[in-house]
C-alpha cells in the first residue's frame, strides 16, 4: 500500500461521490422533460427521432405494453445485428477480410450485445470489420444502456404515480436518454483517451518491420492449407523405440516442420475511442480487441486507465440519486447508495489482501504479475476488476483467471449478489429493488405490520415478482453450470484443471445470467454447447428482471398512497441499511455458497499446499 | 402489437444511422485532426519505414536488446499460418495452481539469470516471469531494464554507464506524479540503443 495507491483510490471513490448529485440531477431534468442546457441544441434532434419513427411523445403505455416495447425492440435488434454478423465477409468496410462468424458465436454475440451483457466469446481485432464492429456491436452499446435506464426511469415514475394505470413511454425514455445522456457523454470521453492513444482510424491495420526479425519452427502445409504429417517410430520418456505385442515398432504421424521467417507486426487499429467510451460508460464492457482494457491500444496509459475506470461508475452512482428524485425521496436514495458503497468497497479489500499475498506454486515471486500490465500495476488492475464487476461493466484491464484464488472470488461474488453494488444503468437499480422489497417484507413479518414501500402496501404479487427477479437468474446460472461440469463439451472447453476449471465455468454462468460479461478468459467458450447455452442465459439474465420489475410497479402505481403511520418501517437510516445488507449477503450465500467452497475456496487450501494441476 | 413491431424496426433504424454511422464518422474525422498521431495507432518511424508501435511490444530475444515481457501470444504475431499474420491478443489465462503456469515462470527465471548472468538464487522482477495480460505489454520495470544493462553493454562493447544513463533517461514516472507505475518503453529503449550505440559488424 503506498501513497499514490491511497491517492488514486481516494480521487476515484472521491469524484465519483462528487459527481452524483450533479449528474443524477441532470439526468432527472432529462427524464422529467425540463429544459437543460443541452436543449437548445439537441432538442431539434428529440424532435426528429420522434417524428423518424411515428411515435407520439404524450401517449403512455400500461407496464405490459411498457415491457412488450422492450422486448421487441432487443428481438428486432438482436435479429438485425446477427445478420450483419453473419454476412459481414461481403459488408463493406472490411479492410482486414474478416470472414462471417458461425451461427453459434453470432447468436451469442447478438443477444450478449442486445441485452447489454457484452460477453464475448471471440477476440474482436480477429474476427470483427469495422462495419460489424460500428454499424453492428457498437449502436447497442447506446441503446442497451438508454434502455436500461429507461426501464429505470418507469419503475421510479410509477412508484410516485397514484391509481393510474399507465407508467410512461418507453420511445420517449429511451430517445431522451440517448439523445441528452448517452451520446453527449460518449463524444466528451472518446476525446482525452484519443489523446492518450487509443486509436480512432478506418484505414486498414498497419504493417511494421521489426526491428529484430527472428525464425521460428512451423507445420508445413500444402496447397489447402492442411498440415503435412510424415511417420515415425513413437519413443518413450528415455528416447526408447516403443515396440507393440510383436515386437513391430509403433509407428506415429508427426507434422513436417518448417523454418518460418518472422519479420513483420500487424498493427491492429480501427474506430475505436468513440466504442471504447461508450462501452466504458454505460455498463456495456464489451471491447473492442480481445483482451479488452488489458490492450495497450485500447488503455494506453494510466491517465486512460483512470479516465476508463471513472466512466464505470459514474453513471451507476448518478442513477441512485436520480430514483430518489424520481420517488421523492432523497434519504432513501442516499441510504441504498451507502449499502452498494459498502458492499463494493469491502469486495474491493479482501480481493487487494488476497492478490498481494504470495503465491507458494509461482516461488512466492510477488508482485503477482501473471496477466497484469506493467503501466497499471496490482492495485489498478483489482480495483478495475472489482468495479467492473460490482458494476455491472464486464470490461477488464487484467486477466481474472490469472488473480488468486481469494481475489478471483470476490468478482464472482459481486456478479452472484445480482449486480446490485450499483450495478448496470438501471438494472443496478431496478434489481436492488427486489432486495429491498424483500427486505421490507422480512422486516414486517418481524414486527408485525403490512409492508409498505414509498406510501404503497405491497400484496402477495409485489412478493412473487420480487422473487422471481432474484431467483431466475440464479437458476440461469447454476443449472447449466452444473451440466456443463457433467458434459464433455462441457469440460473440454476449460483451459485449467481441478477446482479452476470449476471457477471458470461457474464465473461464465454467473455473469451471463447477470449481465455482466467480464470472464475468466482462459474458457474457450465459442462452441456450440457454451454459445448456445450463454445466450440463453443472458436472455433468462436480462428479461426476468425487467418484467418482474415492470410487473410490480404496474400494481403499485394502480393503488393509493398511504400517508406513513407510526408503524411504517422507515425505508433509510441505519435499521433498514443494515437490515438491507444482511438480506442481499444471506440470499446470495445460501444459493452460491456450495459451489464457490468447490471453487476457489478450495483452490486457495490447495495453493497453500503447493498442489498444482 | 403490430404499430409496437413497426416502431421498434424504425427506432433500430434510426439509431443504427445516427450511433452506428453519424457518430463514429463525426469522431474520427475530428480525432484524426485533433491527434493524428495517436489516432493512427502511434505508430513508430526509421528511416522513412515503420517499425512499430510505441505502445506495442516486439519479441527481442537477442543479447544486443532490452527484453520485453513474456508473451502468451508470440507478441501479436502468428507464425503458423502463411508467413506473419495478427495473432489476437491474449493473456495466458492460466490459474495460480496451474502446473503450466509453475514451468512457465521458472524456465522464465532460469533464462532470465542465465541471460544477465545473476547468481542461481537471484530475485528476478516479477514482470519478467509473469506473462503480460495483452501479450503486448510494451513497457517493464526499471528494476527489469537496470538487470539487462550489463549484457546489452557487453553485446554492444560499449560503456556500461553510458548504456545505464540512457536507461534512467527512459524511465517514465507515474504519470502526473502518482497514476500507475514508473515504467520503460522497451522498443524505444532499443530505437535508442541503435542509434547511439549500434552494433559494430
Amino acid at each position: 500500500m503506498t501513497t499514490n495507491e491511497i491517492i488514486q483510490i481516494v480521487l476515484f471513490f472521491g469524484i465519483g461521490i462528487a459527481l452524483t448529485p450533479i449528474l443524477g440531477r441532470f439526468m432527472f431534468k432529462v427524464y422529467t422533460g425540463e429544459k437543460t442546457w443541452l436543449h437548445p441544441v439537441l432538442q431539434p434532434v428529440e424532435k426528429l427521432v420522434y417524428w423518424a419513427t411515428g411515435i407520439d411523445p404524450a401517449e403512455e403505455m400500461t407496464w405490459l405494453r411498457y415491457l412488450w416495447a422492450v422486448v421487441l425492440m432487443t428481438t428486432v435488434g438482436f435479429a438485425s445485428l446477427m445478420a450483419i454478423l453473419m454476412t459481414q465477409k461481403w459488408l463493406p468496410f472490411n479492410p482486414a477480410g474478416q470472414d462471417n462468424l458461425s451461427w453459434h458465436l453470432a447468436f451469442n454475440t447478438a443477444w450478449s450485445f442486445t441485452c447489454n451483457a457484452d460477453w464475448q466469446s471471440y477476440s474482436g481485432e480477429a474476427v470483427m470489420s469495422y462495419f460489424s464492429q460500428t454499424i453492428g456491436l457498437s449502436v447497442h452499446q447506446f441503446i442497451s444502456g438508454a434502455a436500461g435506464l429507461a426501464i429505470l426511469v418507469a419503475v421510479g415514475r410509477a412508484l410516485k404515480r397514484a391509481s393510474v394505470k399507465t407508467i410512461g413511454n418507453f420511445w420517449v425514455d429511451l430517445t431522451r436518454g440517448t439523445i441528452y445522456i448517452v451520446i453527449p457523454l460518449s463524444i466528451l470521453w472518446a476525446i482525452p483517451l484519443a489523446w492518450q492513444g487509443v486509436p480512432q482510424a478506418w484505414q486498414n491495420y498497419a504493417t511494421a518491420k521489426l526491428v529484430e526479425p527472428y525464425t521460428t519452427s512451423v507445420p508445413k502445409l500444402d496447397d489447402k492449407g492442411n498440415a503435412i504429417t510424415k511417420s515415425v517410430p513413437k519413443t518413450d520418456d528415455k528416447g526408447q523405440a516403443v515396440k507393440d505385442d510383436k515386437g513391430q515398432p509403433v509407428m506415429v504421424d508427426q507434422p513436417v516442420m518448417v523454418d518460418q521467417k518472422v519479420d513483420e507486426q500487424i498493427i491492429p487499429v480501427g474506430p475505436v475511442a468513440s466504442f471504447e467510451s461508450c462501452k466504458q460508460l454505460f455498463t456495456n464492457g464489451g471491447g473492442w480487441f480481445g483482451v479488452n482494457s488489458a490492450h495497450p491500444l485500447e488503455n494506453p496509459t494510466p491517465l486512460a486507465n483512470f479516465l476508463e475506470l471513472l466512466a464505470i461508475i459514474i453513471v451507476p452512482m448518478a442513477q441512485v440519486f436520480m430514483f430518489g428524485l424520481l420517488v421523492g425521496n432523497v434519504k432513501h436514495a442516499w441510504c441504498i447508495f451507502a449499502v452498494m458503497l459498502g458492499l463494493y468497497v469491502a469486495s474491493f479489500g479482501v480481493a487487494w489482501w488476497a492478490e498481494v499475498q504470495p503465491n507458494p506454486v509461482t516461488d512466492n515471486i510477488v508482485p503477482h504479475m501473471e496477466g497484469k500490465e506493467q503501466r497499471e500495476g496490482v492495485m489498478n488492475s483489482v480495483l478495475w476488476g472489482i468495479s467492473a464487476t460490482a458494476i455491472d461493466n464486464g470490461s477488464v484491464n487484467s486477466m481474472h483467471d490469472s488473480w488468486m484464488p481469494l481475489a478471483g472470488l470476490m468478482p464472482m461474488w459481486n456478479i452472484l449478489v445480482g449486480e446490485i453494488e450499483f450495478g448496470g444503468i438501471g438494472c443496478g437499480m431496478y434489481c436492488m429493488l427486489f432486495h429491498i422489497l424483500i427486505t421490507v417484507f422480512i422486516a414486517g413479518l418481524m414486527i408485525g405490520r403490512t409492508p409498505e414501500y414509498l406510501g404503497k402496501k405491497l400484496d402477495a404479487w409485489c412478493a412473487t415478482w420480487a422473487v422471481i427477479g432474484v431467483l431466475l437468474p440464479n437458476a440461469a446460472c447454476l443449472i447449466p453450470t452444473a451440466m456443463s461440469v457433467v458434459m464433455d463439451a462441457g469440460t473440454s472447453s476449460m483451459a485449467n484443471q481441478g477446482p479452476h476449471g470449476l471457477s471458470e465455468v461457474l464465473y461464465a454462468f454467473g455473469e451471463a445470467a447477470n449481465n455482466n460479461g467480464s470472464a475468466f478468459a482462459g474458457l474457450n467458450a465459442n462452441t456450440p454447447w457454451y454459445d448456445v447455452a450463454l445466450g440463453v442465459a443472458i436472455i433468462i439474465g436480462r428479461f426476468a428482471p425487467i418484467a418482474a420489475a415492470l410487473a410490480i410497479v404496474g400494481r403499485l402505481a394502480s393503488k393509493k398512497t398511504v400517508e406513513p403511520s407510526a408503524g411504517t418501517l422507515p425505508t433509510h437510516g441505519w435499521t433498514f441499511g443494515l437490515t438491507l445488507t444482511g438480506v442481499i449477503i444471506i440470499v446470495a450465500a445460501l444459493t452460491f455458497f456450495p459451489a464457490l467452497c468447490l471453487g476457489p475456496f478450495i483452490e486457495h487450501g490447495l495453493m497453500l499446499a503447493g498442489r498444482t494441476f | 402489437m403490430f404499430k409496437l413491431i413497426l416502431q421498434s424496426i424504425r427506432q433500430t433504424l434510426v439509431w443504427t444511422v445516427i450511433t452506428g454511422m453519424l457518430y463514429p464518422l463525426l469522431m474520427t474525422l475530428g480525432l484524426q485532426l485533433l491527434f493524428r498521431n495517436q489516432a493512427t495507432g502511434s505508430l513508430v518511424e526509421r528511416d522513412g519505414k515503420v517499425v512499430g508501435s510505441a505502445l506495442l511490444a516486439q519479441q527481442f530475444q537477442g543479447a544486443t536488446y532490452f527484453w520485453p515481457r513474456p508473451s502468451a501470444n508470440s507478441y501479436g504475431i502468428s507464425a503458423a499460418m502463411s508467413g506473419n499474420s495478427l495473432a489476437a491478443s491474449s493473456g495466458s489465462n492460466l490459474g495460480p495452481t496451474s502446473t503450466t503456469l509453475q514451468t512457465n515462470v521458472r524456465a522464465a527465471a532460469k533464462a532470465f539469470r542465465d541471460a544477465n548472468k545473476l547468481a542461481a538464487d537471484a530475485p528476478v522482477p516479477a514482470d519478467m516471469v509473469y506473462a503480460s495480460a495483452s501479450g503486448l505489454d510494451p513497457h517493464i520495470s526499471p528494476e527489469a531494464a537496470q538487470l539487462q544493462v550489463a549484457r546489452v553493454a557487453d553485446a554492444r562493447k560499449a560503456g556500461v554507464d553510458d548504456i545505464k544513463a540512457l536507461v534512467e533517461k527512459s524511465i517514465e514516472p507515474p504519470q502526473w506524479g502518482f497514476l500507475g507505475q514508473s515504467r520503460v518503453n522497451v522498443l524505444m529503449l532499443n530505437l535508442a540503443l541503435d542509434e547511439k550505440f549500434p552494433v559494430k559488424k
